[in-house]
This record gives structure tokens, sequence and C-alpha cells, in this order.
């Protein structure tokens, strides 16, 4: 897999409309769960792909630009395919404290990244988020879901070897 | 060797902050190890106890009382059972009972009275500590003086805005309308904060419990909890707690055969720190672009899909329960000026012994920072720390002995807001800091209003110049500008307050804005 970044046209995978289909009917068709809705399908499909949209619209009644103007509203939401797991590093004022900056440089080094981006072999994604609720654990990150306390540039590189090998977090 | 009849019990939190250093590899370390020695084990998943410099902390529950060892790694694990830490037995590890530690008994426990005492997920459990007696109370009594109670006790808002909560209640009560709601705030976004998160994971139906009495006392019969998308655990939790609640009729119709209903939904926000603005929030629910509306309306007159609406803060609608359970005078009794009851404060970042401390308002900023806190982590003299969030203000050392009361930190320009307390050492570039406020809100602005939109990127690009030494003191003067711009002309608080933090680094330390320039300046 290349860079996300470099994934300028995306082509949804097949059947992500009727995955669309299903996970809106699963919230009752309720236009006001389409956040729920966002949720549902990134989570099976690890991107909100844009050719759902226009389904997710007409099933919600509600127009195609209001329901991309959500999608792009919120920064946990993704419009292109990622990798296999995605790395949210703090960067808020009490990671700070403990000089989480250093940590920011040294994921984005070894894993040859910027924030934002998708490491060249696929597996990650890595994110700056702010505040994760771990504060007086800091530096804190979060690993598809999975939150990890006082990462130090060595804890980071074994916690990345044990989810390389494959082994559960 | 321990051969016990009954299983002893061991707590291990499943609290998001006890997982982060390995909780769940500690659990089942302690059930392989005692499978192997055949000793009976009942392992419970508590919440945390808050001092999360401990995390995992492990108890063991003995006749004399539940035994607390921390921080447990897994390697430690098979040591802790050959010295007999099921009977109690020291180790380098063990702290004594829990309930004995300074840290945890010097505290003030209301609205965390059983936040890390119980299994979150029990309601036997919940309703053996005293759960759902004030819900009982509520039911008994006319809505009208169920909102008088919180009135009277004091509550005010713990989201950061610190409105009286009775008061709100009052004005959606007396509104008519057949369909109201309950709104809980938890999108807990203000970095060094994480007491709603505690409390949705370690006592859940507390909440829930809180919410409930709102709803019965202002006539609403339907809320939802927004909660953010960092909490996933939160999320679980709390989705679960509202199964079991249903199950048990303490949620949905003519609850324990009282005429009242009153049904709960999760909503999961998107990693959007404004969304934790009310009005933002409410568009968020309707599955909008999180854009801050215009007041008026006021959203306990029009509020969720248009209806009257209770918006509270977790802790605000966790500290009802014990409100209606122990009365009003109770609570008030707590406290200082007009700060009534206790607070959550929340010890982060550079801090040796960082965790929650409830206690009463009044405590000074230094009794929990050195106090409890026991000084930086790093062993550096303090420098600055920043009170109530990413919109609090940065205090110097020699402020500390401020008590922690909303009129005391107003006259020392600052905000207590919802508890937060992050402490820097002396390594701490406070221009960066003031840079940083400004760059936070250029990714945080909901975008609908210009001083906060635009302001904050030219806050950012001014920042970089006071730092990179160009015409320092004409930069200085333009951003004392913008400051006042922002604060007078934004729509909400994250444009009107960002100002705090940056104007609060200048004023207490102008020399970082004066540094000699550095090679590599820009970052
Ligand atoms: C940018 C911004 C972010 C906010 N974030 C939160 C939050 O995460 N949680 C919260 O309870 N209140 C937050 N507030 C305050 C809410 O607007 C509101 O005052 C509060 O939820 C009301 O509940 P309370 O009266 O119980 O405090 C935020 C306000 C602003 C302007
Ligand atoms: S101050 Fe900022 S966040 Fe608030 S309404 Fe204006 S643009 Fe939106
Ligand atoms: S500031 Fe990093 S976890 Fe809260
Ligand atoms: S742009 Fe409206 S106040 Fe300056």
């Amino acid at each position: 897999m290349t860079k996300s970044t470099l994934n300028v046209k995306n082509v949804a995978p097949a059947g992500s409309d009727e995955l669309a289909r299903t996970i809106c009917a699963a919230h009752d068709n309720r236009p006001d769960a389409l956040l729920e809705i966002f949720h549902d399908l990134q989570h099976d499909l690890g991107y909100v792909p844009e050719e759902t949209l226009t389904v997710i619209a007409d099933i919600l009644n509600r127009s195609r630009a209001e329901i991309y103007g959500v999608l792009t509203f919120y920064h946990e939401f993704r419009r292109t395919p990622g990798g296999q797991h995605t790395i949210k590093i703090c960067r808020a004022e009490a990671c700070q404290a403990m000089h989480t900056q250093e940590l920011c440089r040294h994921a984005q080094d070894k894993l040859r990244v910027k924030f934002g981006e998708t490491t060249a072999d696929g597996k990650f994604n890595l994110e700056a988020v702010y505040c994760l609720g771990n504060c007086a654990l800091s530096p804190a990150m979060m690993i598809d879901g999975d939150l990890y306390g006082c990462v130090d540039k060595e804890r980071f590189d074994d916690i990345i070897a044990d989810i390389d090998r494959g082994a559960t977090a | 060797m321990t051969k016990a009849r009954t299983a002893i019990r061991v707590y291990v939190p499943r609290d998001a902050a006890a997982l982060s250093m390995g909780a769940d590899s500690v659990a089942r370390a302690i059930a392989a190890e005692a499978k192997k020695r055949g000793d009976k084990v009942e392992i419970v998943r508590n919440g945390s106890r808050g001092m999360l410099w401990l995390e995992p902390l492990v108890e063991v529950e003995t006749p004399e009382g539940r035994i607390a060892y921390g921080p447990v790694k897994t390697s430690d694990v098979e040591d802790l059972f050959g010295t007999g830490f099921l009977e109690g037995k020291a180790h380098r590890l063990c702290h004594g009972l829990t309930a004995e530690i300074p840290y945890f008994k010097n505290q003030e426990r209301l609205t965390f009275a059983r936040v890390g005492l119980i299994d979150p997920l029990s309601i036997e459990d919940y309703r053996k500590y005293d759960g759902y007696v004030g819900l009982t109370k509520a039911m008994a009594m006319e809505p009208i003086d169920i909102v008088d109670q919180v009135t009277k006790s004091g509550l005010r808002g713990r989201g950061g805005a610190a409105f009286p909560t009775g008061i709100k209640w009052k004005t959606v009560h007396d509104t008519h309308n057949a369909q109201k709601y309950i709104c809980c705030n938890a999108d807990e976004g203000d970095s060094g904060t994480f007491a709603d998160r505690m409390l949705m994971e370690g006592d859940p139906f507390c909440l829930i419990e809180g919410m409930t009495i709102a709803g019965i006392a202002v006539g609403a019969t339907k809320g939802y909890i927004y909660v953010r998308s960092e909490y996933p655990h939160a999320v679980d939790t709390l989705r679960e707690a509202i199964r079991i609640a249903n199950r048990a009729n303490w949620l949905g119709r003519n609850i324990q055969g009282s005429p009242y209903h009153f049904d709960l939904e999760v909503r999961m926000g998107a990693g959007a720190y404004v969304c934790g603005e009310e009005t933002s929030m409410l568009e968020s629910i309707e599955g909008r672009r999180g854009l801050v509306r215009y007041k008026p309306p006021l959203p306990a007159i029009e509020g969720l899909f248009g209806k009257p609406t209770v918006i509270n803060n977790v802790l605000s609608l966790g500290s009802v329960p014990i409100i209606l359970d122990k009365g009003a005078d109770y609570y008030r009794d707590f406290g200082m000026g007009r700060s009534r009851g206790t607070l959550a404060f929340q010890l982060a970042g550079n801090i040796k012994q960082g965790g929650l401390v409830e206690k009463a308002f009044g405590v000074t900023a230094r009794e929990l920072i050195e106090g409890y806190g026991a000084g930086t982590l790093s062993g550096r003299p303090i420098r600055a720390v920043q009170f109530g969030g990413p919109l609090g203000a940065y205090l110097p050392e020699h402020l500390l002995d401020t008590p922690m009361d909303y009129e005391e930190f107003t006259k020392v320009d600052a905000l207590v807001g919802h508890g937060g307390i992050v402490v820097f050492d002396d390594t701490v570039d406070m221009a960066a800091m003031a840079r940083f406020a400004m760059e936070f809100c250029t990714i945080e602005s909901c975008g609908k209003c210009t001083p906060c939109r635009i302001g904050s990127t030219r806050g950012v690009e001014t920042m970089d110049r006071i730092i990179g030494g160009i015409e320092r003191e004409r930069n200085i003067e333009i951003l004392t500008d913008l400051c006042e711009t922002m604060t007078d002309g934004s729509l909400c608080a994250m444009g009107g307050l960002t100002p705090m933090p940056v104007m609060s680094a200048l004023r207490h330390f102008p020399e970082d804005f004066h540094r000699p320039v550095q090679a590599a300046a820009a970052e």
C-alpha cells in the first residue's frame, strides 16, 4: 500500500453501499444518528468512502452536501483508506509537560511518516490528538482503542514491535 | 501457601488509566498464578481509586480491609504470591490498607464515594453502597422540591462555567412541553482532566441515577450522554450499565413501579473539542456539524431538537444522587464562599503523584500539588501550572496559595473550570505554550465567527514573530490587541477564552517572550 496522501482517487470496496444501507437500518434510518453511522462504517472499512454518502443522504433524507459537511467537520473520520492500525499520540498540555514533543518527533522518525500519514508498509496511521484522558500518566498514546500511559521512546518502540509481530497489545 | 476454602477477592481496576499501564495482563497473570498454586481467587475489575501513579493498583480483601499493592507489573505477580499477598502480607509494593493511605484517606469523597470501591457493573454493589437511595427519595417528592434541593445544595456546573444547576433545572421545569431532554456533556476535552471518564468507568450507575433524577425533576423522559470518541472504555461501560439498568427497571417505563419513565442513549463524538460547548454538542447529537448556536434562545427553552433541554456535565449530574440522598444541607456544608460542595481535582502533567483528589472547595492549589501530588515528577522546581484546561490560565509558583474557589480564582484572572491542574517544571517555555494555545484554537475553532477563526491564525503568526525575535515590542502589542478582540468579539468561549492562557503566560512569564532567538526557533 502507498501513503494515504497519495491515494487521491479511492475506489470504495465492493458492497460498501450495501453495508451503508445495513448500518443505517441498524440505526432505524434516523437522520440524527449520522455520527454513529459514520463510526460504524469506519469501524468496518477503516474509513468512510465518499461513494457511500449519496446512499446515506437518500436514506436519511438529507442533502449529500450536508452529509459531506458533517463528515469533514470531525477530525476522527477518515475519507481515505489508511493503514491497519491507527496510532494516536497526545500532544496536549499535560503530555507536553512530560515532553510529548520528543515522543512525537521520535514516532515520526521511527515510522518515517508525518502526522496524518500512513506508513509505507500500510501498517500504521499516525495521528496527533489532543488529550486522551490519561493526563496523570503522560505522555499518552492510543492504538486502535487501546490506551497506553507513560510512553517514552523505548516503550513506544516496544509497543510498536509487539503489534508488528502480531501479538495482542 | 494459602488454601482458603472461599475464594479471596482480588481487585484489579478496569479503568482506562490502569489498563494503559497493563492492568489486563496483570489480571490474567494473577488468575494464572492462582490456578498454578491451587489458590482460589475471585478477580473483581473495579474502577480506579484515583492514585494513578500506583496503577495498576491491586487490592486484596482481608478481614482487616483491602490491602493495596502497586504499581504491579506482570513480572511482580509470582513474587507477590510467594510472599503471601493473598493474606495481605508485606511486600515492597505493599501500601497497607487502601483506606489508610493518606492521599486517599484525607479526601472528601462525595461524588466519587463508590469509584474504585465497587464493581462498576454490579447494581447489587451499587445499591449496597447507597446507590438509588437518592432516586427513591426523589420519586416520592414533588418535582419542584427536587429542583429546590439542588438549588439549595449550592451545586454549580462542573463543566467549566459554574452556573447554578438548580436555576437551570428550574427554567426547564417551568417550560410547558410534552417533550424535554436531559443531555449529559461527557465530551471532557480539557487537557489535564479525566474525572468524568473515571466516574463513567468506575460508577456508571451514579451518572444514570443523576440523570434520571434530573428527568423526573424537570419532566423529561429521554436523556442522551454525549461521550467523546477518545473514551471507548467509558462508552462500553455506559452502554452495558444502561442495559443492566433497563433490565432491572431502574430505567425504562414505570421505573420501580412509579409513574415515571426515563430512557437513555449514548452518543459518541468524533474528535472535535468544540463539541464540548453545549450548543455545538446539541448540533452534534442531532447529527450535524458542531457549529456553535447563537443564544438566545437558551437550550433550556429551545435545546435538543428544539425542545427544552437540561445540559449538564457528568460531575454535576453525578453529584445529584448524594444531594437527594443526604440532603441539600449536607452537600452545602462542604466548601467555601459561593463554591459549595466538593470538586474532583485532577493532578496531571509533570507531577509525582498524579491522580484524582476530591476535596471541598477552599483547599489551596499548593496543598493539592505539593501535599497530594508531592511536586514534580522530574524533581525540578515547579514553574507554571495551568488550571481549568486549555482555555485556562497559567499561574506562577507564587500564586499557588490561592484557594480553589471560583471567585478567588477570578480575582487572579484564572479559572477553576473542570478542576484540571497541569504542572510544568522549569524547563517549560511559556512563549511556546502561548503559541500552542493559539494553534489549538486554529485546529478546534468551529469557524462560525471571525475573531476566533481568523484571530487564532493571526495569533500563531504573531507568536512566531515574537519567538523569532522580529519586532518583539510591536508584536507583543499586536498580540495583546488581538487577544482583546478575541475576548470581546467571539461567539463562544473557545475564541473568547483562548486569550486567557496566552495573556497569563505573557503577564507572569514575560521573560520567555524575550529570550535570545534559538537557531531552530520554528516548531
Ligand atoms: C470550547 C468549549 C468546550 C467545552 N467543553 C466542555 C466539556 O468537555 N464538558 C463540559 O461539561 N462542558 C464543556 N464546556 C462547557 C459547556 O458549554 C457547558 O457550560 C456545560 O456543559 C454545562 O454543564 P454544567 O452547567 O453542568 O457545567 C465547554 C465550553 C466551551 C466553550
Ligand atoms: S468562538 Fe470559535 S468556536 Fe466559538 S463560535 Fe466562534 S468560531 Fe466557533
Ligand atoms: S493531555 Fe495528554 S492525555 Fe490528557
Ligand atoms: S472580525 Fe469581528 S470583531 Fe474583529
